[in-house]
């Protein structure tokens, strides 16, 4: 598979503030890769680099081959790009967006045409064709955004926290749309802050924080690999902790509870009962969330 | 300093900023052709027909033909000078459009080049309108005034470029009163519109010619609506173009300080 976006020690700094610190990854063709990270961890900021519209400070980066310096023109034909804030055009309807957006990627007429009527029909907003941006809802909204970045059939999606928002159903929609994508080979790179929705896209990603990459890999197994099979999560007292350390195990308190990961939950909650007092005690499988969040820490960052 | 005068890279894409702005005025065209119009008759009325019982004539002429051209070049000027300021700021900011436009194959030099001339086109399509109503007063020579069409273009185009800089330097919307007061109305009145500049002191007359851009668009414009050609016309035409080339170039360095980061 060959490689279409590579860092290499890409370094972005606003004055003082380094917002992306010299890190090193590679996208290859046709998978999802994720960015994950809290916010002001660096995504958007490294996504703004790969789109060429934020110049880098230092270190290496191409997109499909090409420098992001030199060829920002060139790379950018072949770009589709579903922003954090919608910036759809007020001033028409959902067919003139499409045909108007078309234009700045120099797609002939005819051929806007023939895929903005197929772009409708695939984010369902056929019915939609005639109204005007401020009438549609946030979920069409983000429909449009989406067979926007479709229009000139990119060789690279990038989904900035393409669902943020939205209604479940709409949700989904989105996801089956970019599995589909995927499918037809589109390479996609997604940043978002719904661990359900990279550990359902991505093939591969990496969560960063404070601008550097902690860890990359397949979600399954850094769930694996970070935390075991499952959780066992107890309610926490003196008692229980004395236990725990006792028993030298891994754990971490959160709240009221304590987070106990394992691969044999069952086995350890007997053991557990019979070792010191249990009250409210539940078994469940371990998430991209729990890496996440054990990776980044709980506190607030904002 | 020299930052600000890096050369553009402007390809003829700028033109599909230009066409996306010419859509949507096309699309609200009835709001867009009727105040052109009846603007230059409440002026013509209240100040070369009013006003101009009271004066008589001026430099040999009836006060309301005097006026007229000076009435076509403030309509040049407020309409590049509204739409590069207000109008791009709202596109800019509020409607993101830019930021959308960037994710495409366009640069930031061609989007802010297509406004530019997007505002020189607004002044094209006002000067048109007002130069109707003049016609049609008797007012002024035809149809050598006609050449006030594409001369318009060229003024609107020094002061959009003219109001980018503002744009590109304007904390939020409301300062964008600041150039309008401070400049655009100061310079409405001293740029020998309502009377011949002639009548200041020389001092004065020295300082407007050299930093007030409508008092040699007026110059021009009503050399061309009279008929009366001198050769210092060649001097004002200059000065257009240089600093038209100049405001040009430091706006699109503006905004590329302001938007890409």
């Amino acid at each position: 598979m060959s490689v279409v976006v590579s860092a290499e020690n890409l370094t972005k700094k606003y004055g003082d503030l380094v917002a992306v610190n010299g890190i090193n990854f590679s996208v290859k063709q046709g998978e999802c890769f994720g960015l994950l990270g809290p916010n002001g961890a660096g995504k958007t900021t490294t996504i703004k680099m790969i789109q060429c519209v934020s110049p880098k400070t230092s270190g290496k980066l191409e997109v499909l081959g090409m420098d992001v310096d030199l060829y920002s023109k060139e790379i950018k034909k072949f770009l589709g790009v579903v922003p954090q804030e919608n910036n759809l055009d007020p001033d028409f309807t959902v067919y003139e967006n499409l045909m108007i957006y078309s234009r700045y990627f120099s797609i002939s007429k005819n051929k806007a045409k023939e895929r903005v009527e197929r772009l409708l029909k695939f984010m369902q907003l056929e019915e939609k064709r005639d109204v005007m941006i401020e009438r549609l809802s946030g979920g069409m909204k983000r429909r449009l955004i989406i067979a926007r970045a479709l229009l000139n059939e990119p060789k690279i999606l990038i989904l900035d926290e393409p669902t943020v928002g939205l209604d479940p159903q709409t949700r989904h929609l989105i996801w089956d749309k970019i599995k589909s994508l995927k499918k037809e080979g589109v390479t996609i790179i997604l940043t978002t802050h719904y661990m359900e929705e990279a550990a359902k896209l991505c093939d591969r990603l990496v969560i960063m924080d404070y601008g550097r990459i902690l860890v990359e890999g397949k979600p399954d197994n850094l769930v694996k690999e970070r935390i075991g099979n499952s959780i066992l999560e107890v309610e926490a007292n003196s008692e229980i902790l004395l236990c725990l350390q006792r028993m030298r195990l891994e754990f971490e308190v959160v709240g009221d509870m304590i987070h106990i990961f394992t691969d044999r939950p069952y086995d350890l909650m007997f053991t557990l009962m019979n070792q010191c007092r249990l009250n409210r005690t539940a078994v469940r499988s371990a998430t991209l969330e729990d890496v996440f969040l054990r990776l980044t820490g709980r506190v607030l960052r904002e | 300093m020299s930052s600000y005068l890096k050369l553009p890279k402007v390809g003829n894409w700028a033109w599909k900023v230009w066409m996306r702005n010419w859509d949507v005025f096309i699309k609200t065209y009835k709001v867009n052709f009727i105040l052109p119009f009846l603007e230059p008759i409440l002026y013509l009325i209240a100040l070369g027909f009013g006003l101009g019982g009271f004066v008589g004539s001026v430099e040999g002429i009836p006060y309301a033909a005097f006026l007229a051209p000076g009435l076509i070049s403030i309509s040049v000027m407020n309409s590049a000078f509204f739409e590069c300021t207000y109008g791009s700021y709202v596109r800019m900011y509020y409607q993101k459009i830019f930021d959308a436009m960037i994710a495409t194959p366009l640069n930031l030099d061609e989007i802010i080049a297509g406004e530019i001339f997007w505002g020189a086109t607004k002044s094209l399509i006002n000067a048109t309108f007002m130069l109707i109503v003049v016609i049609a007063f008797g007012l002024i020579s035809f149809p050598i005034s006609l050449i006030i069409i594409p001369f318009s273009f060229i003024a609107g185009f020094l002061f959009s470029a003219l109001a980018i800089c503002f744009t590109a330097i304007s904390p939020n919307i409301n300062a964008l009163n600041y150039p309008v007061f401070l400049l655009i109305t100061p310079m409405l009145l001293f740029s020998g519109t309502f009377f011949p500049l002639s009548t200041l002191p020389l001092p004065i007359r020295y300082a407007s010619f050299a930093t007030l851009p409508l008092v040699h668009v007026v110059e021009i414009s009503r050399a061309i609506a009279l008929g009366r050609w001198s050769d210092l016309l060649f001097l004002n035409l200059i000065w257009i173009i240089i600093v038209s080339f100049l405001l040009f170039v430091i706006s699109i360095n503006l905004m590329k300080r302001r938007l890409i980061v």
